[in-house]
Order: C-alpha cells, then sequence, then structure tokens
C-alpha cells in the first residue's frame, strides 16, 4: 500500500544510494529542501508533478516511488518469516516494516527474497527426494523382503534355541530357518545390487549425471559419431532433460577434444604394443594420464580384453561421473569409501596411480585402478584450484596382476561395506554388525 | 497362561505365522490366522477374536485400510489391534496409532514381546469389559 511515509522513505532510499544531499534534490526538483525534508519523513503527501521531477532527477520511475518495492519481493519476505521462525531469545521479523525495509534497502530485500526461493526450492528436492526414496517400489520391497525374512529366522530360531520340540516339530522350523536364510541371502543380494546400481544404470536415472551417465551406458560408453570425426545429433541429446542436456553437453565436448587429441587407432596401436599399462601409454603417446584413462574407457571392451570401470570425482570429492563394472561396486547414493585411490589422489595428486585392491563384499573382485587427478586454477593465479581425478578400473579379467590383490581393504561405502574396525566408518552396515567380515583381520 | 483367549494373526508371511502360532499356542492361546488383506475383515467378524495382530503390507489391501474399516465398525472397533510392520519409521507408527491401533511392533521382533503385546491388550480388554 502506498503511504505517504513509505513513498518518502523511498524517496529518501534512492536519494542517499544516489550520493546527493536532500538540499541538491529539492534544487533540481523545484521545491524547498524543508519541504523535501518533510516529504521524506512522511510528513507531507507526494504525488502528480512534484514526484514526478523527483523521479527524473532520481532516474527512477515514478511508479516506483509510489507504489514501492514489487509485490513479489513483499510477498517473499512474508514467506520468509513464515518459514523461518526466531530463535528462542532473537527478536521477531518486524512484519509490519517489511516495505520499508525493501523501500530503504531493496538490493538486501532482493536478496533475501531471492534466498527464500531458493530455500523453498530446495525444500522441494529434499521433499521430492525423500518420497522418492520412501515410496520407491524396488527399494521397498526389497527392505520388505529382507525385514520379513529376518523377523521369521529371529523368531524360528528362539524357539529351536529356548525349547523341547518334539522332533517333528524341531524338523519344521529347521527346514523353515534354512527356507528364510536362503531368501534372505537373494533378498540382501539384489537389495545391495539395487542401491549398487551395478552393471546396469540405465534404468530409472533420477539425477541429471545419471541421466548422462544412461545415455553412455546405452551406447556402450563410446560414442562412435565422436569417434569417427562426426557430431551427436541434436535429437539424441534433446530426449534429456534441460539439467541432463547441460551436462551431456559438456562431456561430449570433451569427449570429442580428447578424441581428436587421442584417436582412436592411434591408441590402439599403442595399446597392441604397450598392453593395458596407461601409464606407458600416456608417455609413449605424450598425452595427459587422465585423458588417456578416459580415452580406454571409450574404447570398445573387446578391445581392451573386457569392460572396465571409470570413476570421477571433482574436489569436494563427489562423483562426477560412474561408469560401472563388475567387481567393483560404485555406490548409487551417498558417500564412497574414503579409502579409494580416487580420493586419496585429491590428497597427493602424484601418488598412488596404480593399485591392486579389492572391495569387501561377496561380489568383490580383484582389480588394478589407475588414478590421475588433474588441477588448475579455477580463477585465476590467486584462485581456488579446480581439482578433477580420473580413475580407472581393471578387473581381474581384464588385468592378472590383479589376482595378486590381497584380502579386502576398502569397501564402496560404509552401508555395503563388511569391514570390521574400520577407522573411516561413518555409519554401521545396512545389515547390521553381524554383516561384518569376520575373514578381515582387525586393523592393527 | 491365558486359557481361550482367541487371537487372529492377520500375516502373509508363512513362516512367520507358523512361528507366532507356536509362541502363542504354547501360552494357550488359540490362534487362528489368515493371510491376506482381501476379505480380512469379514474373517474378524466370522472369527470373532480377543485381539488381533494385524500386519500392514498384506496381498490385495494394506492393514492401514484394513484397520480403519474395524474401526468403523460398530461392534469390531472394540477390538485391540496390534500392528506389525517392516517399516518403523515415526509417520507408520503415528498414522496406525491415529487410525486406532492399540499398539505398534517394527519387525524384526522378539517372540517375547510379541506374547507381552497380546497378553497386555487381551488384559486391556478384559479391564475395559469389567
Amino acid at each position: 500500500m502506498a503511504t505517504p511515509e513509505l513513498t518518502g522513505a523511498r524517496i529518501r532510499a534512492r536519494r542517499t544510494k544516489a550520493g546527493m544531499a536532500q538540499a541538491a534534490l529539492a534544487r533540481a526538483a523545484g521545491i524547498s529542501p524543508s519541504y523535501l525534508n518533510l516529504i521524506e519523513h512522511g510528513r507531507r503527501p507526494v504525488g502528480g508533478r512534484i514526484l514526478s521531477e523527483i523521479a527524473r532527477v532520481l532516474e527512477v520511475d515514478a511508479t516506483i516511488l509510489a507504489r514501492g518495492a514489487g509485490g513479489e519481493v513483499l510477498a517473499a519476505l512474508g514467506r520468509a518469516v513464515d518459514i523461518a521462525p526466531p530463535a528462542e531469545g532473537d527478536p521477531a521479523p518486524e512484519r509490519d516494516a517489511a516495505e520499508r525495509f525493501a523501500a530503504d534497502y531493496p538490493g538486501w530485500a532482493a536478496l533475501l527474497a531471492r534466498l527464500e526461493g531458493r530455500v523453498d526450492d530446495l525444500e522441494r528436492r529434499v521433499v521430492a527426494m525423500g518420497d522418492r526414496m520412501a515410496h520407491d517400489p524396488v527399494l521397498s520391497a526389497s527392505v520388505h523382503d529382507v525385514l520379513s525374512s529376518v523377523t521369521s529366522i529371529r523368531s524360528t530360531a528362539a524357539i529351536l534355541v529356548e525349547d523341547a520340540l518334539e522332533p517333528e516339530w524341531r524338523a519344521r522350523f529347521h527346514r523353515n530357518v534354512h527356507e528364510d536364510a536362503r531368501r534372505l541371502a537373494d533378498s540382501a543380494q539384489g537389495l545391495a545390487a539395487y542401491l549398487d546400481a551395478g552393471d546396469s544404470i540405465a534404468q530409472d536415472a533420477t539425477s541429471p549425471r545419471e541421466e548422462a551417465e544412461a545415455w553412455f551406458s546405452a551406447r556402450g560408453w563410446c560414442v562412435e559419431e565422436i569417434e569417427a570425426g562426426g557430431e551427436v545429433p541434436e535429437a539424441d541429446i534433446a530426449a534429456l532433460g534441460p539439467p541432463g542436456r547441460d551436462g551431456l553437453r559438456r562431456s561430449l565436448a570433451r569427449y570429442a577434444r580428447e578424441a581428436r587429441e587421442l584417436p582412436r587407432p592411434v591408441l590402439a596401436a599403442a595399446l597392441r604394443e604397450h598392453g593395458l599399462d596407461p601409464v606407458a601409454l600416456a608417455d609413449a603417446l605424450g598425452r595427459p594420464l587422465a585423458t588417456v584413462l578416459r580415452r580406454l574407457a571409450q574404447m570398445p571392451s573387446e578391445t581392451l580384453g573386457g569392460p572396465v570401470g571409470l570413476v570421477e570425482c571433482d574436489g569436494s570429492g563427489a562423483l562426477t561421473f560412474r561408469r560401472p563394472v563388475n567387481g567393483f561396486t560404485i555406490p548409487r547414493y551417498g558417500a564412497a569409501c574414503p579409502f579409494w585411490p580416487l580420493f586419496q589422489a585429491l590428497m597427493s595428486p602424484r601418488l598412488p596411480v596404480r593399485e591392486a585392491l579389492r572391495q569387501s563384499g561377496r561380489d568383490a573382485r580383484p582389480v588394478v585402478t589407475w588414478t590421475a587427478a588433474e588441477t588448475a586454477p579455477a580463477r585465476g593465479v590467486a584462485g581456488p584450484l579446480d581439482t578433477r581425478v580420473t580413475m580407472l578400473v581393471v578387473p581381474e579379467e581384464t588385468d592378472r596382476d590383479a589376482a595378486r590383490a590381497g584380502p579386502p581393504s576398502l569397501g564402496a561405502t560404509c552401508r555395503l561395506c563388511a569391514l570390521p574396525d574400520c577407522p573411516a566408518r561413518r555409519e554401521a552396515p545396512l545389515l547390521g554388525e553381524a554383516a561384518f567380515d569376520k575373514s578381515v583381520p582387525p586393523r592393527p | 497362561m491365558a486359557d481361550g483367549k482367541r487371537v487372529l494373526l492377520i500375516e502373509d508371511e508363512p513362516n512367520i505365522t507358523e512361528a507366532i502360532r507356536f509362541v502363542l499356542s504354547r501360552e494357550g492361546w488359540h490362534v487362528a490366522t489368515h493371510a491376506n488383506g482381501r476379505d480380512a475383515v469379514e474373517t474378524v467378524r466370522t472369527r470373532a477374536p480377543d485381539v488381533v495382530i494385524l500386519d500392514v503390507m498384506l496381498p490385495d489391501r494394506s492393514g492401514y485400510d484394513i484397520l480403519t474399516d474395524l474401526k468403523a465398525d460398530e461392534v469390531l472397533r472394540r477390538l485391540p489391534v496390534l500392528m506389525l510392520t517392516a517399516r518403523g519409521q515415526k509417520k507408520e507408527r503415528d498414522m496406525a496409532l491415529r487410525i486406532g491401533a492399540d499398539m505398534f511392533m517394527t519387525k524384526p521382533f522378539s517372540n517375547a514381546n510379541v506374547l507381552a503385546a497380546v497378553a497386555a491388550l487381551a488384559a486391556g480388554r478384559r479391564d475395559r469389559s469389567a
């Protein structure tokens, strides 16, 4: 609502912002300084020609001075008050003064409005993701199956332990436990595979990153159009949502650049000479190790002797690309194991580049990982460093040295890891402490 | 010993059903079972138990819907109901109690807890009837 007081406050705010003295504005607008002073303090109404003159001098639309901040900003400030009630002991926001605040400090008001919009957007996303997790039918069914089996085993085992049973009943309950134990194993395996995403991430992509990964997965991780020197048809990219499209375009631009720098036939010829040794290949070809790792993951599996995996992270440790491979689980949700060479390379970018290892878990296979970090100033020499790490994962079938990996030394993610006494553990395994791998000696 | 008391167990997992039935029967309860949600309310009406143990996730119909129907029935609404669920989130518990469940138990549970819950519900019913 336009009131003399608020209009005056807006005039004062604009004048102050423009660095203009009250007398100067009054003179330019053809009124006396004392009259402008009354207007600015809301003691005289202002409109018509005088308001137009003041607006002209201040280079602002007269309606802005008369009506104040946009209704959207005021509405956003009102919502901000609603969503963030003051903590105990803190003064409550002066709701009645919102328009005056917006008039006096339009920049801060707009910032608050933007933050309110951002909070609202993030809250919606959190609710949507929580809802998805809570109502994900596969996850829900898997968890229900696991808990049903555990319930049955617990009740039946208690009967078997505590009671002197007739032989017929004992045999019956033994059979039930056996059935449920098998079912539990199948359910738990299925649940873990679902959480890992395993080899098939093409279905049920839930984020722009997953959309882009699904796109690559559907093409066998090789983009033949680019390998042949062409471009990917826009229609193929347009099938993704807008955020996924943007990420995919960035990935394809890098793919195309690196394919030009290291064409497939050149890499294939070097592979025949040096074998699957990325360091030797990088030296021989004069290309950065990270580029060689990515280009190897873009080769047809038959050229390498089998499928390989690839993981990339940024300087925060967030996974930015996942190409899964059998035997090395890459978590779909949550943070991965901090002992991965991928993350170790963040701390010491030059070490280690090659490691033979084995994850904890039933489906884990020995693998060899090759890791390369790339670091560049993000905003000038004095700015922060933008660090990216790429890790190629070569399973035992493809790299015989991988078979020399010792006992499990790391996991996929805490929820799926059975390593006992892990100093880096953030949370208990999905199936509780009973899941701990008793064959692994505790850490010294 | 709960002599002559009748429990209706509505649960679709046969091995859970068998274990609970054994444990309750051993303590003198007469246990009837039912394995789907579709005609569960009719079974409650027919069996006229003293306590109902009701699983949430059932074939054809959810335990919440069955509980809602029981609580809407003039006669059946007084039956004490113990709800079992594999989902132990607070909102699940709140929903069950809001609809009218007398107790809520999360899987996996212990046999002793089920026995104690059924005994408490039956005793409460006797007290209310007295």
